[in-house]
């Protein structure tokens, strides 16, 4: 309740009184005072059995009943539907036994009745219904308070738009001075030396110098897979504050490390027959 | 000056026949059928566009490409010193590769006879053959990179964390299908770079433990590399990877907004 803005209110404020409806009680708690939610749902049975009480349909009544108003509806849409209940049950009321009309409901009778009820109406005049009220948090990951937001256009497109020019750019430039290589056709009888995975399994390649070829091909790799993919589930600290993770941020920096310095060792330091050289010295083995 | 005055009159009033003949072409053309169709209710083509909260909300709902994004963001995800635009350029940079992927698609056969040599007629009688080509390469090692960066990224911000954890499951996977992609199509150009680190690569998939042979067997089609191999990789590459990879982009893109949008601040 608390969250309607203050211009919707109005608005169904004026169209309320375009109709003719009397006010909603709820909304001037609203506008006066902040109110507690739990003051509204104290209201609710106070004001309930008043109105449709009036309107004296007993069939109409039970569907308004005190059972539903514990069942997660918020207050202010039962009060309504209480209210339209009751205005529509005097509108019968007035056409049929005028006399029967209370007090109270001979003005919302009437007014209702200058509204032409829609063809193809449900039973009380109703062109919709309520089916269920979803709460936010069922649908999407939602935080309570309110957030600072902005608009994605034009202040995250503008910035990807910007992203993908300047990457682009520098793309088609490098392509331009740069080709990419293609050596003579392929020969199975003739082995390169060295011969060199791509960059990414070089560091795989290279510990294949230090391991047997099925740990460092398949268990190191797998390992390294199966621990990124576990990390959320065994990482249990909630923070994600540098200071408080500490532990993680060495582990995956040594992680990342540990990759990068296998890859650069085993492209840059790797010739002629996998042995170890000095790329300023004895040059680059290395195709990308 | 009066001379001067009645000239500009008299243009005036043939300029402004034209402005509004114009002007009664273009609504007539904008309120046609076809372009009503084309076009969502709220459309800035169909209405125009003055800024204000509500167009600014119309832009991303009436465009699918937008709609990736929600109509509004945490303000702190609009800086790039955040994420450095690393997972969108990631997305682009797949984007860029499909391109000029399907271009040299036109030029190219997966046989042992013929790919070497498409592969210097793209680069020297094609149209603009030997720059695709070369995007394309630079392309795929950079996306390897930028995805590797975004990883990165995202594990220093623990982003990882609840309620984000599947979607990290989901970028790892993604991440191993960029090296498969990268590594299928490191075969096709069937030069000898090509054709011995495919030879490193998958001598070490041999030593799966148990059926390593049989890996071996089902990545080469054959005992030894071949032109089977050259087919799989390429159907492998130009097919079944990028398919895949989009299947799970899908999820991660939808994951990411279902989560509550890019993770907070520190």
């Amino acid at each position: 309740m608390a969250d309607i803005p203050d211009h919707l209110l109005k608005r169904s404020a004026e169209r309320r009184k375009a109709l003719g409806l009397p006010a909603k009680d709820g909304d001037a708690v609203d506008e006066a005072s902040s109110d507690a939610p739990a003051e509204a749902g104290v209201e609710v049975p106070a004001v309930e059995p008043a109105a449709p009480g009036e309107g004296p349909a007993p069939a109409v009544d039970p569907p308004a009943g005190g059972g539903e108003s514990k069942g997660g509806v918020p207050a202010h849409l039962l009060e309504r539907a209480a209210r339209r209940r009751a205005a529509l049950a005097g509108g019968e009321d007035g056409a049929a036994v005028p006399a029967a009309a209370g007090a109270g409901g001979t003005a919302t009778a009437t007014a209702t009745r200058t509204i032409a009820t829609p063809t193809a109406t449900g039973p009380g005049g109703h062109t919709q219904r309520l089916l269920t009220v979803v709460k936010s948090g069922s649908i999407q990951q939602t935080k309570a308070e309110a957030q600072d937001k902005v608009h994605t256009w034009p202040h995250l497109l503008v910035v990807e738009f910007a992203c993908v020019l300047a990457m682009m750019a520098t793309l088609l430039i490098f392509s331009a001075l740069v080709r990419a290589p293609l050596l003579s056709l392929a020969d199975v009888n003739q082995t390169p030396n060295p011969s060199k995975a791509p960059w990414y399994f070089l560091g795989l390649q290279e510990l294949l110098t230090m391991f047997h070829p099925m740990v460092a091909g398949v268990t190191i790799p797998g390992m390294g897979l199966f621990m990124l993919m576990v990390a959320p589930y065994v990482d249990k600290n909630p923070s994600h504050k540098p200071n408080d993770r500490k532990f993680m941020i060495s582990m995956f920096t040594i992680f990342l490390m540990f990759w990068a310095v296998l890859v650069i060792i085993g492209s840059f330091f790797r010739g002629t027959g996998f042995n170890f050289v000095f790329p300023w010295k004895d040059g680059i083995f290395f195709e990308l | 000056m009066a001379n001067g005055t009645n000239g500009s009159n008299g243009k005036g009033g043939a300029g402004t026949k034209l402005l509004s003949r114009v002007k009664e072409t273009g609504d007539k053309l904008g309120n046609s059928q076809v372009m009503t169709s084309i076009f969502r209710p709220g459309s800035v083509f169909r209405k125009g566009y003055t800024d204000s909260p509500r167009n600014r909300s119309y832009v991303i709902m009436n465009n699918v490409l937008y709609h990736l994004h929600p109509v509004k963001v945490k303000r702190h995800a609009v800086k790039v010193s955040y994420t450095l635009c690393l997972g969108g350029l990631s997305f682009f940079l797949f984007i860029l590769l499909t391109v000029t992927g399907i271009f040299l698609m036109f030029f190219y056969r997966p046989t042992t006879a013929q790919a070497w040599s498409d592969i210097q007629h793209i680069e020297t009688a094609v149209y603009f053959g030997s720059l695709v080509r070369n995007m394309h390469r630079w392309a795929a090692h950079l996306m390897v990179l930028s995805v590797f960066l975004h990883m990165s990224r995202v594990f220093y911000h623990g982003a990882y964390k609840a309620p984000r954890e599947f979607n990290w499951v989901i970028g790892v996977i993604l991440l191993t299908l960029t090296l498969l992609l990268s590594f299928t199509g490191y075969l096709l150009p069937w030069d000898q770079l090509a054709l011995w680190a495919v030879t490193v690569g998958t001598n070490m998939m041999g030593y799966t433990p148990v059926f390593g042979s049989q890996v071996r067997f089902v990545l080469l089609g054959s005992k030894e590399i071949s032109g089977d191999t050259l087919l799989r990789w390429y159907v492998l590459h130009v097919l079944m990877f990028p398919f895949v990879t989009v299947i799970f982009m899908a999820v991660h893109f939808w994951r990411v907004r279902k989560d509550g949008g890019i993770s907070g601040p520190l």
